[in-house]
């Protein structure tokens, strides 16, 4: 119970020091938040899997500084969006526009999802005429049951 | 024997996507610049050596020349420095540095130690010129032609074989 207790109070510590040292950023909330909604959507060109708003490489923190000063002038989300393209390409972009070259991108896995369905459809199709049951012939008969005294003969 | 011939198929599919993704020289993280076959950004900046004089891309204006982005902090741009010297000496092209957040006494310092390819630096002390020019890793070189367009951007290190494979062919194209 003690040792819970040390733990909830550490937690509870440790929290009140996040808290404090991301005070600074927070001065101008209605730009952050806009900041982070862009930058959210964006690719860090230095750690390429991280998103420009979550990256701690330099440039990501001088992108951010930048698209900070471009709201603070009253610039739109597209006008900020075109900036970052027209510099790093749609690469930057993690919902990279509709175009020519990205149709598979965007219908590919429709594509995908249609050969499955059509894929299955053949598949049960044909296992339903598979298990239709038939009778077996005379002859067919006689052999199997030959087969079974030949097994039982043999044990 | 045909129900094999199904995976088979994906199989060799699949070793084609994977030797596609592995084919020498292909780097996954080089992004393609949008800036290629476009007008070089512009700029007015300090130049590194002196703070009174400034250097200005329009000034370059009918001539052939490269623009080296480069930082005292980055270390792969010792592995380049001797290359650049090396083709600084022929004189193909001029060189040009724009000097990436960086300090004026750490970067004059660099090019004492490494040696100074460039006919001047540009001074990018808050990295905003690079932002314009799309720079998200240093080292980064581009050719820009005589009406001022971007021609060919290296991301990384320029080498040897990107000079002779790259740099001198297209050199001599603009050149013409």
């Amino acid at each position: 119970m003690k040792i819970l207790m040390v733990f909830a109070l550490a937690l509870f510590v440790s929290g009140t020091l996040f808290a404090r040292e991301a005070a600074p950023l927070a001065s101008d909330v209605a730009v952050e938040k806009r900041m982070v909604a862009i930058t959210s959507v964006m690719r860090c060109l230095v750690c390429q899997n991280e998103s420009l708003a979550a990256s701690q490489a330099d440039l990501a923190v001088d992108l951010r500084r930048e698209i900070r000063g471009m709201i603070k002038a009253g610039k739109t989300d597209k006008e900020i969006r075109d900036f970052m393209v027209n510099r790093y390409g749609d690469f930057v972009l993690y919902r990279p526009p509709m175009m020519a070259s990205t149709y598979l991108l965007w219908f590919g896995p429709f594509l995908l999802l249609a050969f499955g369905i059509a894929g299955l459809v053949f598949y049960l199709r044909r296992r339903g005429t598979r298990i239709e049951e038939k009778d077996l012939s005379a002859a067919d008969k006689e052999r199997a049951e030959d087969l079974l005294k030949q097994q039982e003969a043999g044990r | 024997m045909r129900r094999f011939l199904i995976p088979l198929g994906l199989f060799v599919v699949l070793v084609g996507f994977l030797a596609w993704g592995l084919k020498p020289g292909y780097d996954p993280h080089e992004v393609p610049s949008p800036l290629i076959n476009k007008a070089a950004p512009n700029f007015d900046l300090t130049q590194l050596a002196d703070p009174q004089l400034k250097f200005s891309p329009r000034e370059m204006l009918g001539r052939v020349w490269l623009l080296n982005v480069w930082a005292s902090w980055c270390v792969s741009c010792r592995e380049e420095a001797p290359v650049l010297m090396r083709f600084a000496q022929t004189g193909v092209v001029p060189i040009y540095g724009l000097n990436y957040k960086d300090k004026r006494d750490d970067a004059q310092a660099w090019l004492a130690r490494f040696g100074n390819p460039y006919v001047l630096n540009a001074f990018d002390s808050d990295g905003s010129v690079g932002i314009n020019y799309g720079v998200y890793g240093v080292p980064e070189t581009y050719v820009i032609d005589k009406a001022g367009i971007i021609r060919y951007k290296q991301i990384g290190p320029v080498t040897d074989a990107v000079i002779k494979d790259k740099l001198l062919p297209l050199l001599k194209e603009l050149n013409r």
